[in-house]
């Protein structure tokens, strides 16, 4: 170690006092799941964390009739500023315990202590926040005077922000009258098992919210289930495509946030010190496992040799390792299975061509590891500039024009988000106009707020989390309400036409 | 000594021109007793590939287009149907076998709700859209922009007319394209809607019309990857879930089939359904 180099300085863990085994969260307890417990582990070491039930079908159908039960007999009968009281005590309960599940957060998922601590788990509290106002206010929410809820929502979470997608999910859910059944990712659940404590504490009626572990089979078995009257979910592109399928036909409402390849447009005249940053922040934040993470860069060819070369500066100074560090910048990738894919599309990325840069770094022996990654002399056919890596990586295009930037960014199945970089404000609206993307930041990146929508334009999904939007997929229009444009009888006559004429 | 008539030739409206389809089909329309009308196109799965294309190449100036512009081209639409009513009427009387009265009714309730979504044209933005307070130094505004390519299947029960306007005015709306397959027993006057269509300001592409069987070429929309929406107003006879399970393919936003008198009845839902909310973060500088 030089005198350049950082000391450790390790998050404690010792506030957190974690079970042996989890239950399922059932009608307010937690129960013993039919299937095969599996462990979860941390990925920065591979060591057992906790043993996880595992829920089956049976499981399943007796979460959904919890949630229910609750619906019809506890939570469409409480007022909406109760519901909302409901919420604002979780907001706090999750303020109280914030550096508790950050820790828990960064131990099961391996993403850095500061993010978890300062992005996340902040990030939750605020939404329940936002959305415990709400509950109250529906009439407000923009499909119409007295809506209802839609009944018991399914809603299935990934793993890259474990904690907020359960917010994101649960909270607009009870705000709106819903009650939830909710499946954590298989590699992920701690959190939301500790939030599951959180919702006792605030002496939530039981069954509103019910949290099932367990893996694919359990996700199938409850987007699925006949009983449920909404599916929420956000994953990759290929498992929304199915639940599509799985639920057409059917009077299920669904929104799904999908998988992204943003592109983050770097304009000549940016102001280049931030937009490093931001370019950094964009995707190599959370490891890159972000589905909007700004995976392309599009940069206009009179700068990129000057970008490229900060951009080299800047990721040699990041610091990689043991997420529970405070200082660390780059934790671990939160699964083999991950890793794996990370690694084929980069040696992919090689064989066709482009070429490939990481900064030196000390990759730790144990725990699933991967080094921050740039590919410059990317094209737009290479699979490293189509497909979502997840993972931290980033691969370099060049643009000479405004219209060749937005043709590239638009190049894509998908529409979750974009970036804009320039200090002409003119240019950076017509571009963000310009752009097929369901989230546009301009001179930043990365920003996730309670009040403001999120979601995707075409194989990104459909339907938005956040803001007022979020309450939409919630909420059902008063039923029998009449066309907006209402006809009167006297109105179809010819004879009262003529009249109206003279 | 009676003048012989002179009948019209119905095609397709394809890209802002009138073709027959590519596969040379015809099959006869009759009339409510059985009365010879017209052999209409029969579109194929290739005249609706067309369609997509022409559609897709029309959305960028249809979208790009000022609201206030999009509303006026939408009203000069109801302005040509009033003057072709006594038109629209006949082929009405002679398709539906309704009355006179009934059919200047229906004519009537199509041009008005023409008229009611034009208006929405430079307003639905300012209702579904807003600004987010969110917390740091940064403007967020959320606004609805058009989904894209908008494939249709007109309602095949009801008014022939009403039911094709109710359908496509609020795809328009927000600047969409569309592809709309006609009632198939009674297409005429969607094929007369396309004449006025070309005869305003709608540029060519911005709505296309098939004619045919909806059957044969709805799969086909159904699993386009550039169709970006697919509204089944008119689908609940076809295999429709069969379809939505096709749209998924490619995540394309199905609306389901509607029935009975209320079908497409006019509303904000109906325009916002076939529009994306589109959040931009702008950042403020400290001063």
């Amino acid at each position: 170690m030089s005198f350049l180099d950082y000391a450790p300085a390790p998050e404690s863990q010792s506030l957190l006092n974690l079970r042996a085994h989890y239950g399922l969260f059932i009608d307010g307890e937690f129960v013993a799941g039919r299937g095969e417990p599996f462990q979860s582990i941390n990925p920065a070491t591979e060591k057992q964390i906790a043993m996880i039930a595992h829920a089956d079908a049976t499981d399943v159908d007796a979460a959904v009739a919890a949630a229910r039960r609750a619906y019809d007999k506890t939570w469409s009968k409480l007022s909406g500023s109760d519901r909302g009281k409901y919420l604002f005590r979780i907001a706090r309960l999750v303020q109280e315990r914030a550096r508790e599940l950050a820790v828990a957060e960064t131990l099961d998922n391996g993403k850095p202590i500061k993010e978890s601590r300062d992005v996340d788990v902040p990030l939750v509290a605020a939404w329940f926040f936002y959305y415990a106002g709400w509950a109250d206010k529906l009439d407000h929410a923009g499909v119409g005077p007295t809506p209802s809820a839609r009944g018991v929502a399914a809603q299935v979470i990934p793993w890259n922000f474990p904690l907020l997608m359960l917010a994101w999910k649960i909270a607009p859910a009870l705000a709106a009258g819903n009650t939830v059944v909710l499946k954590p990712a298989e590699t992920t659940s701690l959190t939301a098992l500790l939030f599951a404590e959180i919702l006792q504490q605030a002496d939530l009626p039981a069954g509103v919210v019910n949290i099932v572990t367990g893996g694919r089979d359990t996700g199938k078995a409850l987007v699925g289930h006949p009983g449920v009257n909404l599916v929420a979910f956000t994953g990759s592109t290929g498992a929304g495509r199915a639940i599509a399928r799985s639920v057409a036909g059917t009077d299920k409402k669904v929104v799904l946030e999908l998988g992204g390849k943003a592109a983050n447009i770097v304009f000549d005249d940016a102001p280049i010190d931030q937009a490093i940053e931001g370019i950094v922040n964009g995707i190599f934040f959370n490891q890159g496992h972000v589905c909007c993470a700004g995976s392309r860069l599009l940069v206009q060819e009179s700068i990129h040799d000057d970008v490229v070369d900060r951009l080299k500066s800047r990721l040699s100074t990041l610091r990689l390792g043991d997420p529970m560090d405070k200082n660390t910048d780059i934790g671990a990738i939160n699964s083999a299975d991950q890793l794996a894919r990370i690694r084929e599309l980069t040696t992919i990325g090689e064989q066709e061509g482009a070429e490939r840069w990481s900064p030196d770094c000390v990759l730790p022996e144990t725990g699933f590891w991967f080094k921050p990654t740039i590919f410059t002399n990317v094209s737009t056919s290479h699979r490293i500039a189509r497909d979502e890596v997840f993972g931290p990586v980033l691969s370099v295009l060049t643009f000479r024009t405004p219209g060749e930037a937005v043709a590239k960014a638009n190049n894509t199945p998908y529409g979750l988000s974009a970036g804009i970089w320039t200090e002409k404000g003119s240019r950076m609206l017509a571009v963000a106009d310009k752009l097929r993307a369901g989230v546009i930041w301009a001179n930043t990146f990365n920003r996730f707020d309670p009040a403001s929508p999120f979601g995707g334009y075409k194989e990104s999904g459909y339907g938005r989390e956040g803001g007022r939007h979020g309450l939409a997929a919630y909420l059902k229009p008063a039923a029998g309400r009449a066309a907006a444009r209402a006809v009167t009888p006297a109105e179809k006559t010819p004879l009262s036409r003529k009249k109206a004429a003279k | 000594m009676t003048r012989l008539a002179v009948p019209k030739t119905y095609k397709l409206y394809l890209g802002g021109t009138f073709p027959r389809s590519e596969s040379g089909r015809v099959y006869e329309i009759r009339s409510h007793d059985g009365e010879f009308l017209a052999n209409a196109a029969k579109a194929s799965r290739k005249d609706a590939r067309d369609a997509v294309v022409a559609a897709r190449s029309a959305l960028g100036g249809w979208a790009g287009a000022t609201a206030y512009n999009r509303g006026q081209v939408l009203y000069r639409i109801a302005e040509l149907l009033e003057g072709r009513r006594a038109q629209f009427m006949a082929e009405i009387v002679q398709a539906e076998g309704v009355t006179p009265a009934a059919a200047s009714a229906q004519v009537d309730e199509a041009i008005d709700r023409w008229v009611w979504y034009a208006g929405w044209a430079d307003k639905y933005l300012q209702v579904a859209g807003n600004a987010n307070p969110v917390s740091g130094p940064y403007f967020n505004l959320s606004v609805p922009d058009p989904t894209g390519v908008v494939a249709i299947i007109a309602p095949q029960t009801g008014g022939s007319l009403l039911g094709l306007v109710s359908a496509v005015a609020p795809a328009l709306v927000s600047g969409n394209t569309v592809v709309v397959i006609a009632n198939e027993t009674m297409p005429l006057s969607a094929i007369s809607l396309g004449e006025v269509l070309a005869t305003s300001d709608v540029p060519g592409g911005v709505v296309n019309v098939l004619t045919g069987s909806p059957a044969e070429m709805a799969p086909w929309l159904a699993s386009h990857a550039d169709v970006n929406a697919l509204d089944l107003v008119g689908a609940g006879d076809l295999d429709w879930v069969h379809l939505e399970i096709d749209a998924a393919e490619t995540l394309t936003r199905v609306l389901q089939p509607e029935n009975g008198p209320d079908a497409a009845s006019p509303s904000l839902a109906r325009i916002l359904a076939f529009t994306e909310t589109k959040t931009i973060w702008h950042t403020k500088g400290l001063i």
